[in-house]
């Protein structure tokens, strides 16, 4: 490296990003960390000139909040629900992919299209597939007008229509609809890394495996799932960090409702919890909130290092 | 003659497990051929059935058994989508917003990225880690604070509340740097005896380099500016400065129960065609962007 005879420049070329750093990075954290200590902290009241004490008072009514219990429960679940589905099923589509020649660049390009949409207008679009259309809220004289073509698709094969997200839904019917789309959303990005990682994969090795007459579930276990292990390391971290952030595609399928007609803000997460906290000028309860997000982001990738530093080979 | 009969079995053995090998293979590649194209069937059902709802008339959307394709197609959805949405100034503001701001962070990350990896300073590596540490933290420990400091800035309802907050990336000057440092010293060097001047250099030589990952950066950009929400929401959600994500939703409030789908189907086609359009044509700059990131915008 040379060294510059003016190293003030260097700050010069530097300022802009520093600045901007300075007050919408830097000041927030310092910021986000005092508000979570002082107990019962809002926006309104600092106008008023109200002071407020300094304590962990925030922290604990967060965690004894109802809300946030459900809001937690919630995205615990589509997290430990959606990260290994979309991951396998990423794994076998990648693997597959990798192992044909014809049509794999098309395939390759119709994999991808979920991760170039806008996850508010699909799932507006899942809403109208799982949407049973007509009024429908409970009464005895309800007009169905159309099942909607999932439902259509279930009876076609013989099924019984269910009550996916409409008024009256169950828990359950709500929590399978997010997860296939999540899923759905989720997929393109994990296949797009493990299929780079696939084709990284040194063909001698294949080579070597073939000379010695291994089978191919073997060569599977012993070769492309340890030579890949990094990949899906990273696939699986990101997906968990991702997952606890989830928050946009329950307002695709469920509008700023979070939940059905009959039970709005049953699907809420930690993220909605933040904002819902944060529109109402409850700056101390939404800071501890997000740190307590944080943490648990923090502790989750933890874990998934520590796990795959015994797992993940090389 | 024992011997013969030994060999004519073994023989039989090796030409059985060959013609069972090679079975075996092909049914595994007519497996692996059913299943993929089931899922991309899967992936590409919402998209097909977003059009062919949005061609529908509501009357033909509500039979109970339901129409693969219009029976008339009925592009006046679009039109009545347009209008209902007021499509128009959401493109318009999405637009103005996206390529300010992208060419605004594109100067920014070019400079951080140039004193990053080619100008020396004290301090240089401590700064750059802390720099990515704060890449940990999730966007939402920032938004609540920002959300103070852009109203006490008396930013709210304008564009700049939409472009300032987020034109520095940490992300993309790690992405820029790691390509600057790729190109070989001795191109900095015999442009320092020409008597060259940085800037002069980071113009000319380092900048057309990397045109690979800035076009990268200047897509995933853009694409964040078409798929925010959250932020917009919070700051900016009046007539004037609305997004288009937002507008979308704010336009159609109602997902489930009596709806007029096709409408809305129509809306959601045409908020995702510039999207589809930008795909099509920078195909390539995209997936290596987004391989490389891991991050949605």
């Amino acid at each position: 490296m040379v060294e510059s005879k003016q190293k003030w420049k260097a700050w010069l070329y530097l300022a802009p990003a520093i600045v901007l750093l300075l007050v919408f990075t830097v000041w927030p954290i310092i910021n986000t960390v005092r508000m979570a200590f002082l107990e019962g902290y809002s926006g309104l009241k600092v106008a008023g000139g109200e002071s407020f004490a300094f304590g962990v008072g925030n922290f604990v009514k967060v965690i004894k909040y109802q809300k946030f219990l459900s809001c937690l429960k919630n995205t615990v679940l589509l997290c430990v629900l959606t990260v290994p589905i979309s991951s396998l099923l990423a794994l076998l589509v990648a693997v597959f992919l990798n192992s044909i020649k014809w049509l794999q660049k098309p395939l390759q390009t119709i994999f991808f299209l979920p991760y170039v949409t806008n996850s508010i207008a699909i799932g507006m679009v899942f809403a109208a597939m799982f949407n049973i259309v007509g009024s429908f809220y409970g009464t005895e004289n309800e007009i169905i007008v159309t099942a909607g073509i999932i439902n259509n698709i279930i009876e076609f094969f013989g099924g019984k229509a269910v009550n996916w997200i409409n008024y009256g839904s169950s828990y359950a019917a709500n929590i399978t609809v997010m997860v296939i789309y999540i899923v759905w959303n989720a997929l393109p990005f994990k296949i797009l890394i493990l299929l780079g990682g696939l084709q990284s994969i040194n063909k001698q090795y294949y080579d070597a495996a073939k000379v010695d007459g291994t089978s191919r579930r073997r060569i599977f276990a012993r070769i492309t799932v340890p030579l890949l292990s990094p990949m899906l390391a990273y696939v699986v971290i990101t997906g968990f960090i991702g997952g606890f952030k989830e928050y946009t595609s329950i307002i695709g399928i469920f509008g700023e409702a979070m939940g059905p007609a009959d039970a709005a803000g049953r699907l809420n997460t930690m993220v909605g919890f933040i904002y819902d906290a944060l529109s109402t000028n409850n700056q101390g309860r939404a800071s501890a909130a997000a740190l307590i997000l944080f943490g648990i982001i923090l502790a989750v990738t933890l874990i998934n290092l520590q796990v795959s530093k015994k797992r993940v080979h090389y | 003659m024992a011997k013969e009969t030994i060999k004519t079995m073994h023989e039989r053995d090796i030409s059985a497990e060959r013609t069972r090998s090679r079975a075996v293979g092909i049914i595994a590649k007519a497996f692996c051929y059913a299943f993929l194209i089931f899922m991309a069937l899967v992936v590409l059902f919402p998209f097909y059935w977003m059009i062919n709802s949005s061609l529908k008339s509501l009357e033909e959307y509500r039979q109970s058994v339901p129409t693969f394709w219009p029976q008339k197609v009925l592009w006046s959805n679009y039109a009545e989508a347009f209008t209902a949405a007021s499509l128009g100034r959401l493109f318009f503001n999405t637009a103005y917003v996206g390529i300010v701001s992208t060419i605004l962070s594109l100067v920014i990350t070019i400079l951080s990225a140039f004193a990053f990896a080619r100008l020396e300073f004290k301090g240089k590596n401590l700064l750059f880690s802390a720099l990515l540490a704060t890449m940990m933290i999730p966007g939402e420990l920032f938004t609540i604070t920002n959300y103070s400091t852009v109203t006490n800035l008396g930013w709210m309802n304008t564009y700049t509340v939409l472009i300032v907050p987020f034109l520095v990336s940490v992300f993309y000057i790690y992405l820029l740097r790691q390509n600057f440092m790729q190109i070989p010293n001795e191109l900095y060097l015999a442009a320092k005896v020409d008597g060259t001047s940085d800037f002069k250099y980071l113009c000319k030589v380092m900048i057309p380099l990397s045109l690979p990952t800035l076009i990268s950066i200047t897509i995933l950009k853009m694409m964040g500016a078409w798929n925010s929400y959250i932020w917009p929401r919070l700051v900016a959600n009046d007539d004037a400065h609305r997004l288009i994500t937002n507008g979308l939703r704010n336009a159609f409030t109602d997902t489930t129960g009596d709806v007029n789908y096709p409408v809305q189907m129509a809306a959601v086609a045409l908020v995702s065609a510039p999207l589809f359009l930008v795909f099509i044509f920078l195909r390539k700059y995209i997936m290596k962007g987004v391989s490389r990131s891991g991050i949605k915008g």
